[in-house]
Parts: structure tokens; sequence; C-alpha cells
């Protein structure tokens, strides 16, 4: 029972692990890596709960194997700030209250990310249905998507 | 203690080969939203696990002479970005990009979909309306198979011991061609097609002069309708000849009563659906585009 | 829009674990792990009724790798006994069967035995190694047929309680219970329309995202340590020292940050079994449920049978009412078919009422708490019928509710008479929304529908701490499951006069903090709130007593405004007034540390009411619903800090909007549950739904000193039947029984006009 040793790139960080051939890469974040910010809601992508981003494409990690992360590039929720300095969706969750638990919120913060970097300007519903695949039961996604919407505006708006 | 073994195939000559040497004990890993689900529910056991996602020309989408070749592991994200095909199969493109999330669409594939052959899988009532051919490659050599002759049952292909399938086709089109398709789910996304109705039109002016039906969710493999398919071609797409086609659909339905549906349900829905999608494969050809979302 | 009475109440500042939730560095239960740690799994019985013959554990304990083994064996018999849990109360035999199976498997995913390894993979061998011998026997699942005289009986030594007759033979039925005001019978002879319906709901989970996960660590001199995501960790404290016969003071239980509870996590599965593993281990367990243990084995909401009576005069008055209630249990008695009763009829003012219900087992996981528990299953058949009552009369269903609504000095059915509440004012002030005032918009319908919750008050203890720079920490002892801290902070701040940021709220471990009731029953803001008060209350009276003795005056000169201690006239002298952090400054030479506390069991949370609107569409070929606009109207008391009640509503409107459409559990023939994880356990997903519009109706609670009244679990109440009534509007079919899932409602829609439906 040979392990795999893996060489991966985590939030801009050389990193490497060995692993056995069917842990999921969630598994290994949480337990070798001690990056328990991704969590485990259903362990089948029907939550989204371990959202995370491989070469910046959104994907659930419990439904990713472990060796698949030989060579690519991984971000999670740990990488989103910048140093202390939170990321807007980070400090807009926070202020517009976009969380109750919390258990969901960095599952929410990895798919928004990605849906501002591929959509600057989403309408409402587009918001809703990129969202569609992280489970949230406390807050009903209102100020979820309040956020992710205010969020977008301003950043429009810096870059202008 | 795992024995699992994985490996990377860096060709398909590659890939064929670690399949044979597992003698059956092997597994294809695409976009793994199938395989690790499977796997964690202990229906699945492989001892090796060939990725074959490093290999070109399975994760590409190429064109040639107006005919479009996707290789079976491409994500389906990949699919709905890429735009020729999106002009020409929207609604080959549509049901791709309904399997699963937004996470589960950057991994899953319509090779991993066809090959799971769940009767539900979205992709397929497409593809069999589109007419898609399935390549597959196997230690006898290469192999075209329809994609409505492609499944045998539930979770059963009809791909001989080591074969895998590399890409698939979708012939080239006439002009004035479009196609649809639409599902029905309880909510508005993250389920399992109830019914799932793939249609395909070639209109000369107002009049259909060609048709393919694909009706998935409502029997053990995905049905090719021809009926329905005969009920619109050299119609004007009137109620006439929607009822039926309809009833055509409803009539090829096997269903079943499971978490998900009733057979009435089920048999009613066929029929709705296959006018909604005719009428939207229509609206396409003749320019105007429906908003889903 | 803040709240003009108050400098800090009313705002909304950051939450202070707000930092730690976005980044992913707050930890929840499964986050935890301790050096040498083992793994702990559960092996679950397959069927969902058999009596257990034998277990032979012999081939996994010699497994390498395996440390532990249990089975019910290791935990102590216990007796016939009632503890209260959250808003329900367990018996303590039935408990210990729950946790591990004795006699009989109860349930698909009953506990018989678990095993403690070095790895996941090794605990998963050792499962797969130990032999039950099964005897399977008939088992049933629906109410209606466990109540039948020939069912499967669960229970050979369960008699009705409150049968009249008395009971003599064994059934699934464990409790009758009766309400009576006034003369029902009398009431409904004097009644012009009379509107009768029999409804129906199914099992909901609470569909909290993190599963349940515990860390137990025992030592070799009886102490142990266990960290648990739990809504009460006083009540984890309890539960394992009753189950494990440990002194509570032997236990100290750490609450871990908690991924949702909803009333069901107010109890334990994994704890009791992970303490005794790594007793018999000898190191720490660490264990957690996967999303398919959840659902087989964690108490759900439950379901069940109701029958609804309404006798009203043609004005409108409604002059009696009958309901009668048979609830799921699940494998052990215990239903909130109470609660259930005593909601039904209470957001109005009627004379004669008569209720009955039926606690019923069968085999199924045992129910927990959800959310106003009991509550939603009556509110569903009341305010439906109110609806259908509504249309009768031709009147408004906000001027019928208006006509007959509780208000100060209405007494219940269950004896309680109302101080002062919110219902008429939520109910004008749906009246007057933007929503109602809106005229419904072509292809949709709108519906109407209110609801009722009693909130507890019960224990709390909290301190609050000077530190020696003059910051203050505010200890309490409940999980944060939704934003508390903040509010806790926020009372703390505008008590003591000082900024929001100076108040740092911490939640402390069983060991560090007197004793606290649960997260749960809408109490936390109003009891934890008043103990935190008091305690702030208590510190400003030491800090006054400081101020004293630095200006040498009698304490009752001195008063305590913005911050600071003041004399109280010119007449206690000149003094410069003293901030909190020189009053710390000179703390040792005044009387050493300054603290305060308080504790307290508190009634008078104050009821909550809440009416919400919907307006939907019905595709009539699909049966599909598409919410259109929803707006849930509560009286909230005082809103401490508005964006988390907003979030109350919003997140209790749309479990009860999953609830109406789409979740339930579903059985197959073999009593196996088919539908155990989030793909065909249908919750709402973002693109379901439209924003949550939310009216918070101020009414203060008057035993409180901020006006708090509980509001977390109203606003699961209204949901099912506002959606209900428009579907009944929209559709002209009354549908009654849940959820109104697409093939339900559309085989509905084909009967009601059979010549529409589709060859």
């Amino acid at each position: 029972m040979a392990k795999i040793h893996v060489n991966t790139t985590i939030n801009g960080a050389p990193t490497e692990f060995l692993c056995d051939a069917n842990q999921t890469l969630l598994e290994v974040l949480r337990d070798n890596l001690g990056l328990t910010g991704s969590k485990e809601g259903c362990g089948s992508g029907d939550c989204g709960a371990c959202s995370v981003t491989i070469n910046g494409r959104l994907v659930c990690s419990c439904l990713v194997l472990a060796p698949e992360a030989e060579g690519v590039k991984i971000d999670t929720i740990e990488g989103m700030a910048d140093g202390d300095k939170l990321h807007p969706l980070q400090k807009k969750f926070i202020e517009m209250a976009a969380l109750q638990c919390g258990i969901c919120t960095p599952g929410f913060l990895v798919a928004s990310r990605a849906l501002l970097e591929k959509n600057p300007s989403p309408t409402e519903t587009e918001v809703r249905y990129w969202l569609a695949g992280n489970l949230c039961r406390c807050t009903g996604y209102d100020k979820i998507v309040t956020a992710v919407l205010d969020v977008a505006a301003e950043m429009r708006e810096s870059a202008r | 203690m795992s024995e699992i073994q994985y490996a990377a195939a860096k060709s398909i000559k590659d890939a064929v080969k670690l399949m044979a040497a597992a003698k059956g004990k092997a597994k294809i890993l695409a976009g793994g939203t199938d395989l690790l689900v499977q796997m964690k529910s202990g229906l699945q056991a492989p001892g090796v696990i060939v990725d074959v996602k490093r290999i070109p020309e399975m994760v590409s989408i190429a064109e040639k002479k107006g005919s479009f070749t996707i290789g079976a592991a491409t994500p389906a994200a990949v699919i709905g970005e890429h735009k020729k095909l999106k002009k020409m199969w929207p609604g080959v493109v549509e049901a791709i990009n309904l399997i699963g999330s937004t996470q589960v669409q950057g991994r899953a594939s319509a090779g991993g979909n066809l090959c799971n052959a769940s009767p539900a899988a979205d992709s397929v009532p497409a593809l069999v309306a589109a007419g898609c051919v399935v390549n597959s490659q196997g230690p006898k050599g290469k192999r075209k198979v329809a994609v409505e002759k492609f499944n045998a049952g539930p979770g059963r292909t009809t791909l001989k011991p080591g074969e895998i399938v590399v890409s698939l086709t979708l012939p080239a089109r006439p002009k004035n061609s479009s196609d649809a398709y639409l599902r029905l789910i309880p909510r508005t996304e993250m389920d399992i097609a109830v019914v799932g109705c793939g249609v395909s039109l070639t209109m000369k002016g107002d009049t259909v002069v060609d048709a393919r039906v694909g009706l998935g969710a409502v029997a053990p493999t995905v049905l090719l309708v021809d009926k329905a398919a005969k009920a619109l071609k050299g119609s004007k797409l009137d109620s006439k000849a929607l009822d039926a086609a309809a009833a055509a659909c409803a009539a090829a339905c096997k269903p079943i009563d499971d978490k998900r549906g009733t057979i009435r349900y089920r048999t009613k829905i066929a029929g709705v659906l296959l006018k909604r999608a005719a009428a939207i494969a229509r609206d396409r050809i003749n320019g105007i585009e429906h908003k889903s979302h | 829009m803040s709240n003009p009475k108050y400098k800090w109440i009313g705002t909304r500042p950051d939450r202070p674990d707000g930092a730690d939730k976005v980044t992913g560095r707050a930890r929840f239960g499964a986050d935890f792990s301790l050096p040498g740690q083992l793994i702990g799994k559960v092996l679950r019985s397959p069927h969902a009724h058999a009596v257990i013959k034998s277990i032979d554990t012999s081939k996994a304990e010699a497994l390498p790798g395996v440390k532990a083994v249990v089975t019910a064996e290791d935990f102590p018999e216990q007796a016939n006994l009632i503890v209260p849990t959250g808003e329900m109360q367990v018996n303590l035999r039935d408990f210990t069967r729950n946790i591990m199976a004795r006699e009989k498997a109860l349930y698909e995913g009953h506990p018989v035995a678990a095993v403690a390894a070095t790895s996941e993979a090794i605990a998963k061998e050792a499962l797969a190694l130990i032999k039950v011998d099964y005897k399977v026997l008939p088992h049933v699942i629906d109410v209606a047929e466990a109540m039948k005289p020939d069912a499967p009986v669960l229970h050979e030594h369960l008699l009705t309680e409150g049968a009249n007759p008395p009971a003599t033979k064994p059934s699934n039925i464990a409790k009758r219970i009766e309400f009576n005001k006034g003369d029902a019978k009398a009431g409904f002879a004097q009644a012009e329309v009379v509107i009768e319906r029999d409804y129906t709901t199914q099992a909901v989970h609470q569909g909290y995202i993190e599963p349940h996960a515990a860390l137990a660590s025992a030592s070799e001199d009886g102490q142990v340590q266990v960290w648990s995501t739990t809504q009460g960790h006083f009540q984890v404290r309890g539960f394992c020292s009753r189950l494990l016969n440990i002194e509570t003071s032997q236990i100290r239980v750490t609450p871990t940050e908690i991924g949702g509870g909803f009333g069901g996590k107010t109890v334990v599965y994994l704890e009791p079994v992970a303490i005794r593993l790594s007793q018999k281990a000898g190191k720490p367990v660490k264990m957690t449920m996967t999303r398919e243990e959840v659902f087989r084995a964690s108490g759900p909401a439950p379901g069940g049978n109701i029958h609804v009576k309404i006798g009203a005069t043609k004005d409108g008055r409604i002059v009696a009412a009958d309901c009668t209630v048979e609830m799921q249990a699940g494998a052990f008695p215990g239903s909130p078919v109470g609660p259930s009763c005593m909601c039904a009829f209470a957001c109005y003012d009627i004379d004669n009422l008569h209720i009955v219900g039926f606690d019923v087992v069968s085999n199924r996981p045992k129910v927990a708490a959800y959310r106003a528990p009991g509550a939603p299953i009556s509110a569903w058949a009341v305010e439906s019928t109110i609806d259908i009552l509504a249309e009768r009369l031709r009147m408004d269903p906000i001027d019928l509710r208006l006509k007959n609504a509780a208000k100060k000095g209405t007494k219940t059915a269950y004896g309680v008479t109302f101080n002062t509440i919110g219902m008429v004012e939520t109910l004008e002030a749906v009246k007057n929304s933007p929503h109602y005032k809106m005229p419904v918009k072509p292809g949709h319908a709108r519906g109407v529908a209110a609801g009722f919750w009693f909130n507890v008050g019960a224990d709390s203890s909290a301190a609050a701490h000077v530190g020696e720079d003059g910051s203050v920490t505010v200890i309490s002892g409940n999980p944060d499951i939704g934003g508390s801290r903040a509010s806790l902070a926020l009372m703390a701040a505008e008590e003591l006069g000082v900024d929001y940021d100076k108040v740092r709220p911490v939640i402390a471990d069983t060991a560090s903090i007197g004793f606290n009731f649960v997260t749960g029953g809408s109490r936390v803001t109003f009891a934890t709130g008043l103990a935190v008060v008091n305690s702030v209350r208590d510190l400003i009276r030491e800090l006054k007593a400081r101020a004293a003795k630095v200006w040498n005056v009698d304490p009752e000169g001195v008063i305590w405004e913005n911050g600071m201690a003041k004399p109280a006239g010119s007449n206690v002298g000149n003094f410069e007034p003293l901030s909190i952090a020189q009053l710390a400054a000179q703390a040792g030479r005044t009387g050493g540390p300054i603290n305060g506390h308080a504790q307290l069991n508190v009634t008078g949370a104050g009821p909550g009411f809440g009416v919400h609107v919907v307006d939907l569409a019905v595709d009539r070929d699909t049966g599909i619903v598409t919410i259109g606009r929803y707006t849930a109207a509560q009286d909230v008391g005082t809103a401490i800090h508005p964006s988390y009640v907003e979030g109350q509503l919003q997140g209790g409107a749309v479990q009860g909007i999953g609830w109406a459409l789409n979740e339930e559990y579903i059985y197959n023939a073999k009593g196996r549950l088919e539908n155990p994880g989030f793909l065909d356990y249908r919750m709402p997903v973002a693109s379901d739904l439209p924003m949550i519009e939310t009216i918070l109706v101020e009414v203060p609670n008057p035993s409180h000193p901020y006006g708090v009244r509980g509001v977390g679990e109203v606003p699961i109440v209204p949901p099912t039947a506002a959606i209900g009534n428009a579907i009944a509007r929209a559709t002209g079919v009354r549908m009654v029984d849940l959820p109104m899932s697409p093939p339900r409602l559309s085989a509905a829609l084909d009967a009601a006009a059979p010549r529409m439906a589709a060859e």
C-alpha cells in the first residue's frame, strides 16, 4: 500500500503530500494539510460546502481524488484574504449578515469569487443559478445574493 | 489499507493498456462526479482508477467540416464555453450544462454521463436527438456506435471488455437546423431529471423536413422516439402534429414509480416537454432565443 | 434605520466572530482533532424492526488497529425517568436505547455497536466483522397504520397514557392528550358556517449543513473532555453524565462552532458513544456522522395526520374550533404533540375549543425538535381551514384574522392568558405592506397564513469581567448559532454605555460558566440577553462602588452614565468622571478584580406571532410552483440586531417553503429510507427563491429591559399554509397533503379537471 506522492500548489504555495489513491482532495486538505476551512456537508457533491477552485475552475473537492492534485493550482477559502486584508466578498458577507451559523460560508465565498471572476455583472437570477450548488439552511439565501450583487457593483465601480 | 491504485494515462493507447492489465477491475476516471459518489456508497469498488484527463483528445473539442468531435472527458463547463458548438447545437450544450451544480459542471463530462448509463442522464436525450456517434477504442481497435444503441440498461453500456469511450461526434447538419433540451425537475436545479426530452429539427420555411426526438428517464435506456419524429416531419408544428408527437412520446414511455416521479406523471410530462422543446427548437431556427435564465 | 430609543440596540455592526467565519478559521465540530486520536464509527441496523438476538464483536476486536468496541452492554440501564431537553422531553430508559439498541432494533439506522480504530478505513472494516443475529419483525412506518389495533407493536410495555378508559393492551399510541376551553359542542351549534377537513404532513429533517460530530477524551482519573457541535453543551454534559454514570463536574464540554441545529442538535447521539470508546481505549475518539447517517439516524420533525373543524357566524366570528392531531414520535415516545395542540388555535380569540392529540410510535428515527416543534403541523391544517372559511365568507383573509385575532387578555386553550402581544399589529402591518397593497400579477395568486410560538426563557448564567485596560469581556454559555454574540454585545454595550467594540462576548465551556439551557426555544437573545444585562448591571454596581472608594463617598452618591462613574450631584463632590479604564487601573487598591455575574431562570419570554404573504404561479401542465414574491412579517419585540432578526425570518420562511413544496422522508416497503441525501431530500436552493421581504413589527415585551421577544421559531409556522392557500386560489384545488410536490399537485389538478388532462 505505497502512498502516492503529490506535488501541487495550494493558495499560491508549493505543497506536497502523501495520500492513498482513493482519498479525496477534501480529506487531504482537512486531515493531512490542516486546511479545515473547506467543510464536508454531504460527501456527494450536493451541498457545495467543500468548494475549491482548480486552475480557476469551481469544483467540489469531495469529488476530486487527491492524486489529481498533481501539477494543478488549488485555491481554498484560506487563500481568499490577502494577508490580513479581507477580500471584498468576505467583508461584505460580514457587513450584510450574509451568514448565520457560518458552515456554508467558505463554500459560498469561493463560489462567489469564481462567479465574479467569470462574470463581473451578473443579474440576480444568474447569481442564484450559479450558487444553486451551495446549500444554506440558515439564511434563505436572500442576504447572500444581496451581498454578491453589492460586491459586483462595487468592483465594477472601482474598476472604472 | 487501500489497495486501490491510481494511474494518469498519457494517451488513449496507454489508457487501453492500463484497462487491459487490470483485467476488468479498472474504472475510468473522467470528472469523477459519478464514480466517487458510487465508490463512497459501495456501488463501485475499482482496483485501479485510470485518469484520462491528461489525454489531449479526451478533453478537447475539434471541428471538421461542420462536424464536432467532443472529447469524452471534456468538462461540461468547457463545453458550455465553446461558442461555435453552442451555436450549432444549443440543445446538446444546454443538456450537458444541466448536469448538476456549477461545481459539478467544472468536472462532469458528456462521456461520463453517457457511460454512467443512468436512464435519467441529462446529456443523452439531446445526443440521441442530435444523431451523435460514440467513438470507442479497445484492445481490438476502434469502434463507432450510434448513441441511441450505446446503453443496454440502467448502469450498463454495450462497451466490450477493455473498451473506453474516446469521443462523441455530432454530425454536420444542414442549415435551418437547431435543437433544444428540456427536463422536468421538482426544484429549479440540483435534481435528477424526472423526464428529459431532446428535439432536433431541420426546417424549410415553416415546415419541418427532418426531426429526431430523444426521451429520457422514462425507460431503462434513453429512447429514440421515431413515431414522434414522424409526426413532426412534414408538419408546420401545428397543434395536431404536436399532439400526435406528444402522444407518441407518452406511448413510448415505459416509466416506473420511484422517489422522483410516478408513472402517470412521467407519461404526462413526456408529452408536455416534447411540445415545449419542439417550439424552442423551431424558435431558435427563426433566430428567437428564450432566456431560460 | 436604527432604533431611536437606543444608541447601540437596533444598529447593524459586524458580528464579533465574522472574520473567523469568512476565512475558514472558525472551528466547527469536525475541525477539532487531538494527537493520537482514534476514529469511531457506528454499526447500524439495516432492519426497521428486529429483535437483536446476539452480537458477536470478537472478530472486530481482534482486527489490528481496533482499540475498543462497545455495545449496549457498555452502557448502564436507565430508569423510566423523564428529563427536559431543549423544548421537548426525553425518557432516559428510551434515550439510552436510542443511543445504542438493546433488546430490539427499532428503525433502519439504529446504532447497535460502535468501534474506535486508528483509521477510518480500519474502523469501517471492523464494523463489517461484527456479527449481529437479528430476528426481523414486521414493521410499521405510517401513523395511521401504527394506530391500528393489529399493528406491529414496538414496545410491549407501552400502554397509552391518558387513555379513557385506561389502556390494558400495549399499543403504539404512547399518549393521548386533550385541551378544552368553553364548550365546543355548544359553540358549533351556534355556527352558521362549518368547515371540516383532514390533512397530512410528512416527516422533514432540520437540514443543518453540518453533520453531527464529537471528540471525546477520557482520562484515567475519571475526567472526561468533550468537544461537541451542539445547541447545548450543558445538555451534552447532563445527558452523558446520566447515560454513563459520571458526575457532571467530571465532564467538561466545550461547544464548537455549530453549523446549524434548528433543534436537531439539542440531543446527543455520538457523544456518549465517543466517551465510552475513549474510556475503553485510553485515547481520544473522534466521531462524525456522514450525511446518510444524519438522515437515517438523527431525529427529524414528525409528520402527522390532522383533522380540523372550524365553526363561524356569517360575519366571520369564529365561535368554535376543533382539532385532532395524530403525530409521529419515531421509535420512542415523545413527539411534540403537546405544543402542536397548544399552538393550533393560539393566534385567535375563540371561546370554544376542543383539541386532542396522540403521540404515536413507529419504526422511524426518534423525532427531535425542529423550529417550533409541532406547531407547523397543526398550523398547516388550521390556517388552510381558515382560508377555506375566508373564501366561503368572501372575506379578505387578513380581515378574517383581524376579526378573530388574539390580543392581550385572550385566554389560550392551554390556560395561559396573553399579556402584551403583537398579533393585531402584525396583521395590520401586512395589510398596509407594499406587497399586500400591490395587486396580484396576472398568472399569480396570493396566499396568507399566520403562525404562533410560545418562546421560552429558562436558565442562563452570565458574567462580565473588566480587563486591566478597561475593556470588558462578557461571558455566557450559549453556542452562537445565528449571530447571538453580536446581540449580546449590543445589549451589554447599551447597558454599560460604552462602544460595541469595547465589549467582547465569549462563549464559555461547561466548566467556566454556570448552567445554561440550550440555544433554542428562541431564548438566547431574551433569556441569556437578560442574564448578560443583569451581569453588566452587577458590574456597574461594583464599578460605582469602586468609584465611591476612590472619592471616599457613599456608593449611593455615585451614578453611572455614558460608560463613566459620576457623582450623583454637586453635593456629593466635584469629582471628574471615572472611566472603566481608570477604575480598572486602580482595581487592586479598591478591592481587587472587577467582575459582575448573574444567573436566572426566567419566564415571560413573550409569545411571537407571524403573518406571511406569498404570491406564486402554478404551471398547470407540470405542477411546478414558482414563488414570485414572499413577505414575512412578525412581532419581534425589539430588534436588537435587525440584520440577524431579518435573517431568522428569512431562514425560517425558506425552511417552511421547502416543507411545503418538496421535503419529505420516503420509505420503501422494507422500512428503509430511500432518500438519505441532499439529492433526493429536496431542500430549497438559491435559484428556487426570490428575495424574502421582512417586516419587523416592534411590540416590546414588557418582561425584558430591552423589550426582547424570541423570534427564531415563529417564521417556520406560516409558510406551508400560505403556499397552500395561494395554490388553492391559483387553481381552485385545495391541497391537504404535504408536500405539494409537482407529481402530487399535477395529479390533484388533473383529478379536478379530468377533461383538461393531457392524453
